[in-house]
């Protein structure tokens, strides 16, 4: 789903990527791996469609509507509800039966009674568990998870770990995080960057 | 079809936003009226009633310019912007939703504007109203551009005048014409003109301001 | 999904086949030719007499600067369009030349204002004012480049930006012209025979130098950082 060869990023003149090869095949779990700075971020980004290469290939075998992106930032107004942020996406990603799925997504993630508070009352946790729901919105079939697991406390932890192990099978996930341990068991492939 | 459904759920976000933290327009209308004031004391007392009709429009220019510094203050703050650009709808749509935001914005401010400009100087007549929406459009939508392009530099606030001012002069100049000509059906056209012309520019290329 | 296009630094290849030297030569020559004409050859005009002059110089400077801002807004669409690793440079060097052009035009002006009106600026003058308006907007446009980190980012605000400017033009000119109506009371002036056309080519082949020079620096710095 996912093939690169060769790939670098720069930004002016600073080299943030260099001789990136990946191939990811359809129902793949790339999990990516290195230090801060190592160019992580400005991967998945690539991957998620948000950059381009300045040097080498990139082929991702999906359309806009079918990534799920989760990055470094939540991505959500903090002046609307949690109702109004997924209404939004929900309309943006022409999501069949928003309501009920919103609905569905914000129950299962805890959400569903602070769904009329704005996002800004939500502690760091809570935000990231948004976050997550509008990944999950629109059913991608490519999720790519910049550090999922960042500011969620264990109950958040074990509700991500719950929602991979129901998605692994049907779908691609391109993850980077700084505890591979935690998403070992899903794993198909790994990528350390240095 | 779906066009307009996206540019609907966008611009309601936008006026949502607006009624939740209730700033701009607040600040608008305490502006343009405070620009009133200044403008009184800053007409020697031989100006004619035309000199005031040019600073109507100088005062909107700036009003407007008010209001475009906060047009993208949420997705900048919060780096929403990739959450937009990320969705299957098209671009440009963000660019007409919020234009669409900020022309609402706009119109209430003046709603109240021309009135006490009418109250301070002297009353304004149908060709200066139906030049004010034209030119409204044309800032709006060439103002609400600039902006996108000025939010994502680090000098953003210094950037966005110096952006839009060259590009409204031509506004400036259709609508100050239009409301003290006696024949001004040239300058309502050419406002017309300005408007498809740069809508049209700014539809097509909102794409890459907001991509790389 | 969007399909990023394999970007290679080294496809950059040299734009100018004459060689530098030549060029060179080619703009002394001419320079020196015009600048002979325009001292010895030309009669004195009959009103203004040996200073409107300036007028032959002020005419082509315009229409260079013209040249140079079109070639920018071109260059910007090419990387818009296709992505060219050179075009914004070529785009940023072009609108480089047009804004110092453009200062020429607005201080010949100023001179010529003065020398045959009196003023040091005239509001009567439409070109004038129009490039008073392109001045201000390139700059703005300087002013935009060297606040946004270097990177596929900038250059394509750069590139919309000098899109805008091609449309702004015609669109200020006739603004302009509209706006003398309630200005001034219109100003007819005469603009002497064209032998304007040897400062013209002659400008051109000095920037095309100027840009030829400059570009090839720069493009060996780029080299040499992706090295």
């Amino acid at each position: 789903m996912i093939s690169m060869h060769k790939l670098g990023k720069s930004y002016g003149e600073k080299r943030v990527l260099r001789d990136v090869d990946l191939e990811l095949p359809r129902g793949g779990f790339a999990v990516v791996t290195g230090p801060n700075g190592s160019g992580k971020t400005t991967l998945l980004r690539i991957c998620a469609g948000l950059a381009l290469p300045s040097v080498g290939e990139v082929h991702v075998d999906a359309e806009r509507a079918e990534v799920g992106y989760l990055g470094h930032e939540p991505l959500v107004y903090r002046e609307l509800t949690a109702l109004e942020n997924l209404e939004l996406y929900g309309r943006l990603y022409r999501v069949p039966e928003r309501r009920e799925r919103v609905g569905m997504l914000l129950e299962r993630f805890g959400l569903w009674d602070v769904r009329h508070e704005r996002v800004a009352s939500y502690s760091r946790g809570m935000t990231q568990r948004l976050a997550l729901c509008r990944v999950l919105l629109h059913d991608p079939a490519l999720l790519v998870l910049d550090e999922p697991y960042t500011a969620l406390d264990s109950q958040g932890a074990e509700l991500l770990d719950a929602q991979l192990g129901e998605l692994r099978d049907e779908r691609t996930f391109l993850v980077s995080t700084h505890e591979p341990v935690r998403v070992e068991r899903f794993a198909t492939a790994q990528l350390a960057l240095a | 079809m779906n066009y307009l459904a996206d540019v609907r759920a966008l611009a309601r976000k936008d006026l949502l936003l607006e009624l939740r933290a209730r700033d701009t327009l607040p600040a608008m209308l305490l502006f343009v009226v405070s620009v009133f004031v200044v403008f009184h004391f800053s007409l020697p007392s031989s100006s004619s009633d035309l000199a005031a009709n040019g600073l109507l429009w100088v005062a909107i220019v700036f009003t407007a310019l008010l209001g475009l510094g906060r047009a993208f203050v949420p997705e900048r703050e919060q780096r929403v912007f990739d959450g937009l650009v990320l969705a299957p709808s098209d671009r440009s749509a963000i660019w007409v939703a919020k234009s669409i935001a900020t022309f609402t914005f706009l119109a209430l401010a003046e709603l109240l504007a021309l009135p006490v400009f009418a109250l301070f100087f002297h009353g304004v007549d149908g060709t200066t109203i139906a030049a004010v929406l034209l030119a409204d459009v044309g800032i709006c939508g060439v103002g609400t551009f600039v902006g996108a392009m000025a939010v994502v530099t680090r000098a953003r606030d210094l950037l966005l005048p110096l952006l839009f001012l060259p590009l409204a002069i031509p506004i400036l100049i259709g609508g100050v014409g239009a409301s003290v000509v006696d024949a001004p059906g040239r300058y309502l056209a050419f406002l017309g003109l300005y408007d498809a012309l740069f809508a049209l520019v700014c539809w097509a290329a909102f794409e890459y301001v907001v991509t790389e | 999904m969007r399909r990023p296009g394999p970007a290679t630094i080294s496809a950059v290849g040299r734009r100018y086949r004459i060689p530098l030297p030549a060029l060179a030569g080619a703009s002394l020559a001419l320079v020196t030719g015009a600048l002979a004409l325009v001292f010895f050859v030309v009669p004195n005009d009959a009103n203004q007499g040996f200073s409107q002059r300036i007028f032959y110089f002020h005419v082509s400077i315009a229409f260079t600067a013209y040249a140079c801002f079109a070639a920018g807004a071109w260059k910007a669409l090419v990387h818009l369009w296709r992505r060219d690793p050179g075009a914004d440079l070529e785009s940023y060097v072009a609108i480089h030349q047009g804004v110092i052009f453009g200062v020429l035009v607005l201080v010949t002006g100023s001179i010529w204002a003065k020398i045959s009106w009196g003023h040091w600026w005239l509001w009567s003058e439409n070109q004038l004012v129009l490039f008073l308006v392109l001045f201000l907007f390139y700059a703005a446009y300087f002013m935009l480049r060297f606040s946004v980190d270097p990177g596929p980012q900038r250059a394509n605000l750069c590139a919309v930006y000098a899109l805008f400017g091609v449309v702004l033009v015609p669109v200020s000119f006739l603004a302009i012209r509209l706006s003398q109506k309630f200005i001034h009371p219109v100003v007819f002036t005469r603009h002497g025979a064209n032998f304007g056309g040897w400062m013209l080519v002659a400008y051109f082949v000095s920037q095309a130098e100027l840009s030829g020079k400059w570009l090839d620096a720069r493009l060996r710095e780029l080299r040499r950082a992706y090295a």
